[in-house]
């Protein structure tokens, strides 16, 4: 199977370019993350994140054949060949497909993204029915992987003042969850004409999610709270 | 060279759940805390665990601590510390609580409080019938708990080294340990963080086999480290195989499932547990259904073309209960297998999962080690926690559900006796050049060029070594055959090179590195079994079938030279009696 793998490394200053890789043994079933690992085999200055091998941690993000996808979940009987990978859009590239997410992990933090009690904590659980804990669902199992983020046009272009889908996921985590008492601060920290309202529904990252998550659903309840919120 | 260098109260090498919870003790109690990690936080393989963490809430079936430390200590063949597990047990409601406090979404019973499932090796009224202890976020507990870890140390400030990677402790000669030597990942620069305190908390080392449901990153560094720095490494000949990992890939099936009502079946649609463990059947604990599921396919009872796995059915606990307790295992089914576990069952075979021994701690998390004639005397400034220490609740053999709770406990446990010693400890003590010798070498001898053998060439040859001469069933030839082929691998390694010598993010280093560690990891596993002339928990022996209380009632000490020294295992418990060694049935 043939690939065309994103290089570029600082230190040796030349150019950014696609490097052409061969792996002769494709077992059926086999992942994308696989195949990177053979790659680097043959030439081990060949550079991504990867930890565990089964989508749950989020480390191996990057885009292949034009679309954010884990490597490791991806298998190879899907793609096209020669299959182009690159590092994930939009980003600054520290090495070949590593790159820097601290912008990323920025948004985040600035969502507060901690359950917050005013109250004084019970001896035992906060109760919470099975329904209201239904409302976390599509929304906790987030792995902070960026696909979507690094997909979104409007992130692309506002990166310092729209928040992005998946800081905006987990923004709507905790106002959806029915044990934090800080909605308001949460709702009154996404005013404003850019942070949450740059969103235009184009779906791209629901689209990339490899969870498949609803950041744009996530959105839209999030504008809908502000609104009733303001009336 | 002038080296960077930073200072901290305390550090904490790990952010997985044990580092995090550590962390934010330390942080509620006004320490300096720096936290390095070789991945981003959230990355860290405690987001793989699934099946949940136990607690006796009582919220499902009746239940107390008590009759969880009897559980403990039986699943560990009475190799467990019992006043470690005392310790454990009783704090485990109240770390359970302060979790769903910091926001972990746990799954939610019609009362409104945490769900809880059955696991292997529980039961009420010590022995009796089977008891609901694992409080569970659907089968993603690891990653709801391990993000809002994360989160409340967001809130905590807490300051974090991401992809720094650790290289090594520094010790003094006077053996005070004062920090560790880093390296940037991102600019591969080295960094020296100085700390009055240290807490290893680096996870397991699965990594050593070739079929594991451990991550990559799973190599065993702390535990490496603390043996170069001449501490030993307690029970690593016991290395839990989990009954259902996926046939030939590795990944986690939980011990939830059949919690859940699942069971396994070989080839002659037999559900084989009930005779290998006429009581609790297909939750009996993890060595022993691991055994039942090797002699099946030894015996020619095994599924597939190849007879080489057995099978995990649940289709009939219908949709609806799969989509919503487990989720995450149906994903990687359809994932990996392409089957949608609704409908058909699940190869399954015994994969490496879980590191039993490590390094060495007492319950207050204090790194502890023979000194003359005392046994256990503390290390000054060093505490482990987590999968890398051995404190030792687990003993020979794990319990599901045990392992996530262990890190909280003595994650938190650790952090608060740090907090003391901080309280004692003003300064941070000099530090001499020398000490951070030893650490820059390592990474020195790396550059060296010219033509030698690659090191995944190596990996891959260890992997395959540790899983032929020290797998579920053991014997000795076997075993020494195996010891002789790691020391020549470890031989091998000296000579090997990287081709890759840049500084900017260069993994090929990294994994050097990394191999280094799995080699004293995989040497120290394999010559602890190999001394161990007797069958206990998950270390069974062919020639050796018995347990050989009289002898072997004790816990192994593997040094760096390859010699082992042994010490008495803690009987006695904190305020309760003591459980005898009694015949381990299921
Ligand atoms: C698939 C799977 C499912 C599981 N399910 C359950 C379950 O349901 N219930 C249960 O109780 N247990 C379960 N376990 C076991 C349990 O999850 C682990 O034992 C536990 O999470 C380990 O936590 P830890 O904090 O010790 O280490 P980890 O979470 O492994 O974290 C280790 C940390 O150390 C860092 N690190 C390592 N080396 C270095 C270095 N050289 N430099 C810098 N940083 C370093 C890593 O970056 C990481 O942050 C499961 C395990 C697996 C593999
Ligand atoms: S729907 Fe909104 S957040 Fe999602 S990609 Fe489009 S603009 Fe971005
Ligand atoms: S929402 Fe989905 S794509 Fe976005 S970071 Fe989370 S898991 Fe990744
Ligand atoms: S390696 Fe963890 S998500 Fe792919």
């Amino acid at each position: 199977m043939k690939f065309k793998i994103y290089r570029y490394n600082p230190e040796q200053g030349g150019k950014p370019g696609l490097q052409d890789f061969e792996i002769a043994a494709v077992q059926p079933g086999m992942m994308l993350l696989e195949a990177l690992l053979k790659c680097k085999d043959q030439d081990e200055s060949l550079t991504f994140r990867r930890s565990c091998g089964e989508g749950v941690c989020g480390s191996d993000a990057v885009n292949i054949n034009g679309v954010n996808g884990l490597a490791c979940i991806t298998p190879l009987a899907d793609l096209k060949e020669p299959v182009v990978i690159r590092p994930l859009p939009g980003r600054p590239i520290i090495r070949d497909l590593v790159v820097d997410l601290s912008g990323f992990y920025q948004q985040y933090r600035t969502i507060k993204p901690y359950l917050t009690l005013y109250e004084p904590e019970p001896e035992v659980e906060i109760l919470q029915s099975p329904e209201e804990r239904d409302q976390l669902d599509g929304l906790y199992e987030c792995i902070l992987c960026a696909c979507c983020s690094t997909a979104c046009p409007s992130f692309w272009w506002n990166p310092e003042k729209f928040l992005g889908p998946a800081a905006l996921l987990q923004a709507w985590r905790f106002i959806a969850d029915s044990r934090d008492q800080a909605t308001d601060e949460r709702l009154a920290a996404l005013e404003g004409p850019y942070r949450v309202f740059r969103c235009h529904t184009i779906m791209n990252c629901v689209d990339v999610c490899p969870k498949g998550l609803n950041p744009t659903q996530a959105i839209g309840r999030i504008k809908m709270r502000m609104l009733k919120q303001s009336l | 060279m002038k080296l960077t260098s930073r200072k901290f109260d305390a550090l904490i090498i790990g952010a997985g759940g044990g580092g995090l919870r550590a962390a934010l003790q330390l942080a509620q109690g006004d320490a300096s805390v720096a936290v390095v990690s070789k991945v981003f936080p959230t990355r860290s393989h405690t987001v793989a665990a699934q099946g949940g963490v136990n607690a006796a809430l009582a919220n499902v079936t009746e239940d107390n601590w008590h009759w969880h430390m009897f559980d403990t200590i039986k699943g560990s063949d009475y190799l467990g510390d019992q006043d470690a597990i005392e310790y454990m047990c009783r704090a485990a409601s109240r770390v359970v609580y302060e979790l769903e406090h910091s926001g972990v979404p746990f799954s939610r019973l019609e009362s409104g409080k945490i769900y809880q499932r059955a696991f292997g090796g529980q039961s009420r009224n010590f022995g009796g019938e089977q008891a609901t202890r694992t409080c569970a976020a659907a089968d993603r507990t690891g990653h709801a708990i391990l993000h809002s870890l994360y989160q409340q140390n967001i809130r905590a400030k807490t300051h974090f080294f991401d992809e720094y990677f650790a290289i090594d402790l520094i010790i003094d000669k006077q053996g005070y340990v004062l920090g560790a030597v880093v390296m940037e990942i991102e600019s591969g620069e080295i960094l020296v963080i100085e700390a009055k305190a240290t807490l290893i908390a680096t996870g397991g080392a699965g990594q050593i086999y070739r079929t594991t449901t451990n991550a990559l990153i799973n190599t065993g560094d702390g535990m490496a480290m603390a043996l170069r720095a001449n501490i030993p490494l307690q029970d690593m000949e016991f290395f839990q195989f989990h009954p259902t990992g996926i046939a030939g890939k590795g990944m986690l099936i939980t011990e939830g499932v059949r919690g859940e009502g699942g069971y396994l079946v070989n080839a002659d649609n037999e559900r084989f547990m009930e005779r290998y463990a006429p009581k609790a059947k297909d939750l009996a604990s993890r060595d022993v259904v691991s055994r039942a599921i090797s002699i099946e396919v030894r015996e020619g009872r095994g599924c597939g073309p190849e007879k080489d796995h057995v099978m995990l059915k649940i289709d009939h606990l219908g949709s609806e209960v799969i989509k919503k307790r487990l989720p995450g295992i149906r994903d990687t089914s359809m994932t990996f297998l392409k089957i949608d576990p609704i409908l058909n069952p699940i190869p399954v075979y015994p994969t490496a999962h879980y590191t039993m021994g490590g390094i060495p701690t007492n319950r207050y998390g204090q790194v502890v080690i023979p000194v003359r004639d005392t046994p256990e005397e503390a290390v000054p400034g060093l505490y482990a926690a987590g999968e890398c220490a051995c404190v030792s609740v687990h003993g020979a053999n794990r319990l599901g559900g045990n392992s996530l709770l262990d890190i909280l406990v003595f994650g938190r446990a650790a952090a608060n006796h740090i907090i003391q010693f901080l309280a004692e400890t003003r300064y941070h003590r000099p530090l001499e050049e020398s000490c951070v010798e030893q650490a820059l070498q390592r990474v020195a001898r790396w550059d060296k060029k010219g033509s030698g053998e690659s090191v995944n060439q190596i990996k891959d040859e260890l992997k395959r070594v540790m899983e032929a001469h020290c797998g579920v069933f053991r014997v000795d030839d076997v075993l020494r055959e195996g010891v002789k082929k790691v020391e020549a691998l470890a031989i091998r390694l000296q000579d090997a090179v990287i081709k890759d010598h840049s500084k900017i993010f260069n993994t090929a280093r990294i994994e050097a590195m990394e191999l280094e560690n799995l080699m004293d990891i995989a040497k120290a596993t394999v010559v602890s079994a190999q001394a161990r002339t007797e069958s206990r928990g998950a270390h069974s022996r062919i020639d050796f079938t018995e347990r050989d209380d009289k002898h072997w009632l004790k816990h192994s000490l593997y040094f760096i030279d390859g010699h082992l020294d042994y010490k008495p295992v803690r009987t006695k418990p904190i305020t309760v009696e003591s459980f005898p060694p009694k015949a381990r049935i299921y």
